[in-house]
This record gives C-alpha cells, sequence and structure tokens, in this order.
C-alpha cells in the first residue's frame, strides 16, 4: 500500500517546522517516528497535504531528569531509548515498566513516547502511563509554549488538544512528592498486539504512607481512564491488605470495557482488578523487605 | 546511465511530490529520484532490485520487511524512503557475500531456522543487530528480540537455537564458557 501524495518538508529547528505548520494551515502533520501515522496513511485513515519530518531536528532527541526531580522526555526519544534509559531505572518505576512492553522491539527503534500522546489512541500505553504520573505535554506554537496536562490532551479518539500551528516538543513528570514506586502490566494476546488491558499505578510514598497516587487505565474505554476513587483510597489508608484490595475493585469499577475479539466486557474489568492488585502488593511488599 | 542519452517524458503540468535520495546500501552508496510517498521496502525492492526484503504485512505487524536503519532494526513498509536520505541500510544481501554465508545464516542452515523462508531475512537482521550488542545472549534474550518478527511455520524453537548456533560460532569462547 502507497500512502496518498503528500509534500514532504525535513526542517532542522522547531521555529522552522511551526512556520510550515502555520504555513500548512491545517493541511500539515508532524511525522516523527511513523509507526502509527504511516500506517493510517497507508490505509487512508489519515492524508495530510504536507508531511514536516522532525527526525532532523536533533534537539528533540533527549531525555532527562532536571535538578528538581521533574523528568522531561523530548519529542524525538524512542521507546528504545527509555527500554535502556538508567535514568527511569533509578528513578521512575512505571515508566521503565512500561518502556519494554509498547508494541514490539522493532517498533520500539523508531516510535516516541510523545508521539504515542499524540496519536491519542484509547489503547496507547504511554497516555495511560503518563496520566498516572500527573505529566504534562509542553506544545510549541508560534507564540511560544503552552503546558497542557496528559488527561487534557487527549480530547477524544484520535484527536488531541494541539492547535494546528502547535508541536508538541516534549513530556514532563512533574517532581515526585516522595519516593516513587509503581509499575505497568498489561495483557496482549501476542507480542505487539493492542492491550487487552493494561494498568499504570505510580505511587509517591513518603514516612511510610502515600503522598500521591495514580492510577490510569489501558484499552478498557473510549479513552484513557485515570481512576480517581482507587488513588484517594491509596493516599487516605496507605498500603495495607484492605485498601489494596479496595482500590483494585475501584480500579475495576472505573473500567468501561467493551466485548470485542480481545474479550469480554467482565474478562476485562477482571484483569484490571487482578493487575492493579497486584502491582500495589508489590510494592507494599518491596517497602517491608526494605524495612 | 548505460549510454550517452536517456529519454524522459516532455516537461508537463507535473506536480507529483518527489526528491532525489542518496542511501548507503550494504556499504555501497545508492541514489534514485522518489515520489515522497515511497517507503523504504520499495526503495529497496523495486528500485535497488534487492529483493531479499520481503513484504508480509504491510501493516507493521509482521516484521518480514526488517532491515537495519543505522544499524538498528526498522520494519522497512512503516519508513518512507525519503527518511533513509544520508543513512545506512543494511538487508540480508549485505549479511556476506554472494559464495559465502554469515554465520547467522550458516546458523538457521544448521539448525533448520526456516521452512518457507518468507520471514527469515527479517529474523536474521534482528538477530545480528542482537548479536552486536550481545554476543553471548541467553534463550529469553533471543526470544525477547524477535519476538516483533513473527513465524507462521516452524515455530521459534529452531529459529532460537539457528541464533545460539550463530553467537557460538561468533564467540567460540563464550560458548565454550557457557556449556561449562
Amino acid at each position: 500500500m502507497y500512502p496518498p501524495r503528500f509534500e514532504y518538508e525535513a526542517p532542522e529547528t522547531v521555529a522552522e517546522a511551526v512556520g510550515l505548520l502555520v504555513e500548512g494551515h491545517g493541511s500539515a502533520k508532524v511525522l516523527a517516528g511513523g509507526q502509527s501515522l504511516i500506517p493510517m496513511m497507508k490505509t487512508r485513515f489519515a492524508s495530510p497535504e504536507m508531511l514536516v519530518d522532525i527526525n532532523g531536528i536533533s534537539d528533540l532527541e533527549y531525555h532527562r531528569r532536571d535538578a528538581d526531580g521533574s523528568i522531561r522526555v523530548g519529542a524525538l526519544c524512542r521507546h528504545a531509548t527509555l527500554e535502556q534509559s538508567q535514568v527511569l531505572a533509578d528513578h521512575q518505576p512505571t515508566m521503565a515498566a512500561a518502556s519494554a512492553l509498547v508494541a514490539d522491539p522493532i517498533v520500539r527503534n523508531r516510535g516516541t513516547l510523545v508521539g504515542s500522546l499524540c496519536h491519542a489512541d484509547p489503547q496507547g500505553d504511554w497516555a495511560a502511563v503518563m496520566a498516572s504520573l500527573g505529566a504534562s505535554v509542553i506544545a510549541q506554537g508560534p507564540t511560544g509554549e503552552r503546558v497542557i496536562p496528559v488527561q487534557e490532551f487527549a480530547v477524544g479518539p484520535f484527536q488531541n488538544a494541539l492547535a494546528y500551528d502547535e508541536i508538541a516538543v516534549a513530556a514532563v513528570v512533574p517532581p515526585p512528592k516522595g519516593k516513587p514506586e509503581g509499575g505497568y502490566l498489561k495483557m496482549e494476546r501476542r507480542v505487539g498486539d493492542f492491550a487487552t488491558a493494561g494498568v499504570a499505578v505510580s505511587l509517591d510514598r513518603s514516612a511510610g504512607g502515600v503522598a500521591r497516587a495514580g492510577i490510569a487505565l489501558t484499552g478498557v474505554g473510549p479513552r484513557t481512564i485515570v481512576a480517581e476513587e482507587a488513588a484517594a483510597i491509596l493516599v487516605e489508608r496507605g498500603l495495607d491488605p484492605d485498601s489494596i484490595a479496595e482500590a483494585a475493585r475501584a480500579a475495576a469499577g472505573a473500567a468501561q470495557p467493551k466485548t470485542d475479539h480481545r474479550g469480554t466486557a467482565e474478562y476485562k474489568r477482571h484483569l484490571v482488578e487482578v493487575f492493579t492488585s497486584r502491582i500495589l502488593k508489590r510494592i507494599a511488599g518491596s517497602s517491608e523487605e526494605a524495612a | 546511465m548505460g549510454s550517452l542519452f536517456e529519454v524522459v517524458p516532455a516537461d508537463t503540468q507535473d506536480e507529483v511530490p518527489r526528491r532525489r535520495v542518496t542511501v548507503t546500501v550494504n556499504g555501497t552508496p545508492m541514489s534514485a529520484v522518489i515520489e515522497t510517498r515511497l517507503l523504504l521496502v520499495h526503495l529497496l525492492r523495486q528500485a535497488f532490485k534487492l529483493t531479499g526484503t520481503h513484504m508480509g504485512c504491510d501493516t507493521t505487524h509482521c516484521g518480514a520487511c526488517t532491515v537495519l536503519f543505522d544499524g538498528k532494526p526498522v520494519k522497512s513498509c512503516t519508513m518512507l524512503a525519503v527518511q533513509a536520505d544520508g543513512h545506512e541500510i543494511t538487508t540480508v544481501e549485505g549479511l556476506a557475500g554472494p559464495s559465502e554465508l554469515h554465520p547467522i545464516q550458516e546458523g538457521f542452515k544448521e539448525e533448520h531456522g526456516l521452512q518457507c523462508g518468507f520471514c527469515t531475512p527479517g529474523m536474521m537482521l534482528s538477530a545480528k543487530a542482537l548479536l552486536d550488542r550481545n554476543p553471548d545472549p541467553d534463550e529469553d534474550e533471543i526470544r525477547w528480540a524477535l519476538s516483533g518478527n513473527l513465524c507462521r511455520c516452524t515455530g521459534y524453537q529452531n529459529i532460537v537455537k539457528s541464533v545460539q548456533w550463530a553467537a557460538r560460532k561468533m564467540n567460540p569462547q563464550q560458548g565454550q564458557e557457557v556449556s561449562e
């Protein structure tokens, strides 16, 4: 399958890229890893008149932890880079766990975290992970930058909050309010398939309690679901067998799964409960060992 | 050009977006003028006649079209040919010369790592990228590295054995250490 015809531009700076988007006036689209956009173009779900390929903008190829503890991921940072990242292994367990489960190893060499957020697929792993962390997307347009919380960034399936002349240049995870702990689990029928269900948990732990909690769900609703009630239970009551069981039930209750070829709604809801409980039990167990 | 002239179409109102690209394929710089929408797999197979790269699903699932892009496996059906401009591509034809076999190819032969052979070029390039960065992988690491390449006839048992065979051949000392 060939994609439809398009003009191709490969700018070397963000300013140049934004200029091209302004010129395109809604008919141009940014190409980063292309692992979702190119298949969408081949199947005619997308047919932009111009592609602005940002792969030549080397300034966007980074991820780092800043002095305040926040983590910043540039628009060209590939999944594979995050999978091998010492920064994430040391400081951000939820992202580290998810980075090895996105798509398959070959796709991970090309695809990017920020691109995955922009694609706004309710089945996207990173959307749930970044929502559980309370992360934001930095959008750059002709008049400067604005910060968009991940939860407001996906406005619908495959629709994001960017204006036509804006580029998502980075995603930022705010500094933790304690020791960051967490995990990501997903059920997939085979490597590279979309999630049957996925659960991202991120906790900031301090003084034996839970200072902040985030739980978000992949593939069990029309959009990434943030299980606020489940997270609130953990902040209020900390981690004990009862609070874990209750939070897991609340997370399953927040899911809005539909029966399809990947499984029944009941099955997917069950997966959410089991995954949530499994991640929380592991966190509780490891902190007992440490103490 | 094989002669002193080339027949080209007369100037028309042609607005088809085109680009000239130069890609180093298996060590040799190669150029072509292409439509911007051409995929890398088409450039390799149709323009450069390197048909060892196979096109399977055409939907980013199967990995048959895997090539090395600056040393890393990518699915060439999910990359534009223009994006390869100025970069290095390794295809299965670049593993070894025409009358010799790369140890990975030898491994697939010795361990019966293929039946129909359609997925094999992609499998071997994923294996090469793995062995380039990890010369002595264990079985889990091999299965992990090949998990983006689908085989529909043999199962993966012999493919894993083939990569293990190649790893031993390429690093005889490490292979011995493992067996002790």
